[in-house]
């Protein structure tokens, strides 16, 4: 990022002010955070009106969680607004619920401040961002074949993608995977939009038995 | 009926003696049905509590002058139309004590008045039938009557065991016995192939007679009972889960104030817990790979307080060999937690139609694989000779500065 380029405008959602604090000191030398909010409706008013470009949301909220959010601004046109999904839980319920609605990424509130920062930059510039659980739960969603899908090309992964996913669930960087596999970072960035892609837009009905099984529906 | 109503029962307060039971239409009903003693309508229950007797002793009653011309059937409907529903003052069935011989005596007296008559009056099946009929009965009643209601448990097993004095349990049977043989000698002039066809007949009905009520009761019982059992297992066991994981780990929380200590606990409780509500089994009997990794990094964690991160894609079996494949991982990562110096080390297993390939890796300190000298078994021995043992293979990848990562390898035919 050249110091000339304009500074991300972030809005932070979370139901603990005191994290929403922690946030706020730890981002804001490197961001604009035009607001904050403690539940959905106070988002959703909020984001509509500022029009940040990204939120950083909090899948827990009290009035329907994050997916909720997201799934409402999406609704009515984002523009360029783009959500990258914060939780305490790595649980499969949330990550999917969440990246269904419409989030680029999703990390946990155990991530480091430089690598949140780095996160947030990424889905800035229109890249998806897993954590490593995330990666292995769409590996274990689009497990195997199946023959009678609506969308066939939608609802697989190719051997690339499978292979970038199973780098990122063992914990490489985009960078340490471009080396490993030979192409560029940004090679690798283009097949994690096209995964992410794919997991919000499958009709998959393995996908819906699979959230089921976890009891996510 | 007036005779037993003649003897005053202080405890009725189901209607015969309005004086004392509260005003209400209800309450002038010759009977109230019973609520929780039905076969049919709680008719008979409820003419027994007013009488003071077992429902048992009424229903056969009523059974053995249905035999004599129908008047059994006749005198329930009369009865049924008498009698009222029980209303929400009615006491759920009143304890009843022990029915007095007398009274006992006089309905059989009233019973066999009622069949005399209608035998004058030809209201009558027969002698061949009603006779038999009637002793058989009675021997129902007399095993039975004491048994139904008093008697907690199996009434069968309370037979084995003596409760019910075996004179009873005797004289019962004979009476059967008795009331099944002279059906058949009185009714010996029929041909031969329709007396087999009734001997089985009679046998069936005779068992029916010995093991009706119990199987009657059986089954009244056993839905309540059931639903019973399975709640307070299901509490039962929640509370065992519970005091095993969370009360065991809120405990050693309290006793140790070792930061890094405190939070390992509590992941390990935290993944225990959400394995137990995702139904997954809980690491200390679970079966599959996912649930066998969560253990094993639980099991790291606590001894060399790292933050171990799994991820786990497809599942299998744990078979011998994966359990080899599984010790491995966990050689390899205790060695990243105790060498690399880095605080995360993260383990990655994918299970599919190939086999399991598993690979642990840490952004540690790293070494170079070929300055490593031969005494060092850790690797070696631990993970690479032990996957050659059990049809597997494994690989250390690492440079100093880049961390480490061991791949372990399963083929489908080992696994």
């Amino acid at each position: 990022m050249s110091p000339t380029a304009p500074r991300t405008r972030l809005f932070l959602v979370d139901d603990h002010q005191l994290f929403r604090s922690g946030l706020r000191a730890e981002l804001e030398g490197e961001f604009d955070i035009v607001g904050e909010a403690g539940d959905v409706d106070q988002a959703v008013a909020g984001i509509a009106t500022l029009t940040p470009d990204v939120v950083l949301l909090d899948v827990h909220l009290p009035g329907g969680g994050g997916a909720t959010v997201a799934d409402a601004i999406i609704r009515r046109g984002a523009g360029e607004t783009r959500f990258l999904a914060i939780s305490v839980s790595d649980a499969p319920e949330d990550v999917i619920g969440v990246i269904r609605a419409g989030a680029r990424g999703y990390v946990t509130k155990s991530i480091s401040p430089a690598d949140l920062a780095d996160a947030i930059r990424r889905v800035r510039s229109g890249d998806a961002v897993f954590s490593p659980r995330l990666a292995g739960f769409v590996l274990d969603a689009f497990r195997g074949d199946l023959p009678t899908s609506i969308d066939p090309e939608l609802d697989q992964l190719t051997p690339r993608e499978r292979e970038v996913l199973r780098h990122i669930a063992r914990g490489f960087t985009y960078k340490e995977i471009g080396v490993r596999l030979n192409v560029s970072a940004k090679t690798v960035e283009t097949h994690v939009s096209s995964v992410l892609r794919k997991l919000q837009l499958s009709s998959r009905y393995e996908l819906t038995r699979w959230a089921m099984d976890r009891r996510m529906i | 009926m007036s005779a037993t109503s003649a003897t005053h029962d202080p405890r009725d307060a189901t209607g015969t003696h309005d004086g004392a039971s509260p005003p209400g239409p209800r309450r002038y009903r010759l009977v109230i049905r019973s609520r929780n003693d039905r076969v049919l309508t709680g008719t008979a229950a409820g003419l027994a509590e007013a009488l003071g007797i077992e429902p048992l002793l009424v229903r056969l009653s009523l059974a053995v002058l249905t035999v004599a011309g129908g008047t059994g059937i006749a005198l329930y409907l009369v009865l049924w139309v008498l009698s009222a529903e029980p209303d929400a003052t009615t006491p759920d069935q009143a304890v009843r004590e022990r029915p007095r011989t007398r009274q006992i005596a006089a309905l059989a007296c009233i019973v066999a008045g009622c069949m005399l008559v209608l035998r004058s009056t030809g209201l009558w099946f027969g002698d061949a039938v009603v006779w038999p009929v009637a002793l058989a009965a009675a021997g129902s009643a007399l095993i039975w009557a004491r048994i139904s209601e008093r008697l907690p448990g199996n009434p069968v097993v309370s037979v084995f065991r003596g409760r019910i004095s075996p004179l009873r349990v005797a004289g019962g049977g004979l009476l059967i016995a008795a009331g099944m043989t002279l059906f058949l000698v009185v009714n010996g002039t029929l041909a031969s192939a329709r007396t087999a066809l009734l001997a089985v007949l009679v046998t069936a009905v005779g068992l029916g007679l010995i093991l009706g009520p119990w199987i009657l009761r059986l089954a009244r019982d056993a839905g309540e009972e059931r639903r019973q059992r399975i709640r307070s297992e299901e509490r039962a066991e929640i509370a065992a889960h519970l005091h095993d994981s969370v009360l065991h780990t809120l405990a050693l929380i309290q006793r140790s104030d070792d930061p890094a200590n405190v939070a390992a606990l509590a992941r390990r409780q935290e993944r225990e817990l959400r394995a137990w509500l995702d139904h997954r089994p809980t690491p200390s009997e679970q079966q599959d790979l996912r649930g066998a990794v969560d253990a094993l990094a639980s099991r790291v964690e606590e001894l060399h307080h790292v933050t171990v991160d799994t991820v786990v894609v497809g599942d299998a079996p744990v078979t011998e060999n994966v359990g080899a494949l599984l010790l491995a991982c966990q050689e390899a990562a205790i060695n990243a937690a105790r060498h690399s110096g880095s605080p995360r080390v993260s383990i990655y297993v994918e299970a599919d139609s190939d086999g399991i390939t598993a690979y642990v890796r840490d952004q540690g300190a790293g070494f170079d694989v070929n300055a490593v000298p031969a005494d060092r078994r850790g690797i070696a021995q631990s993970v690479i000779g032990r996957m050659r043992r059990h049809g597997g293979s494994a690989t250390v990848t690492s440079q100093p500065g880049q961390g480490t990562e061991v791949q372990i390898q399963l083929p489908r035919a080992a696994s």
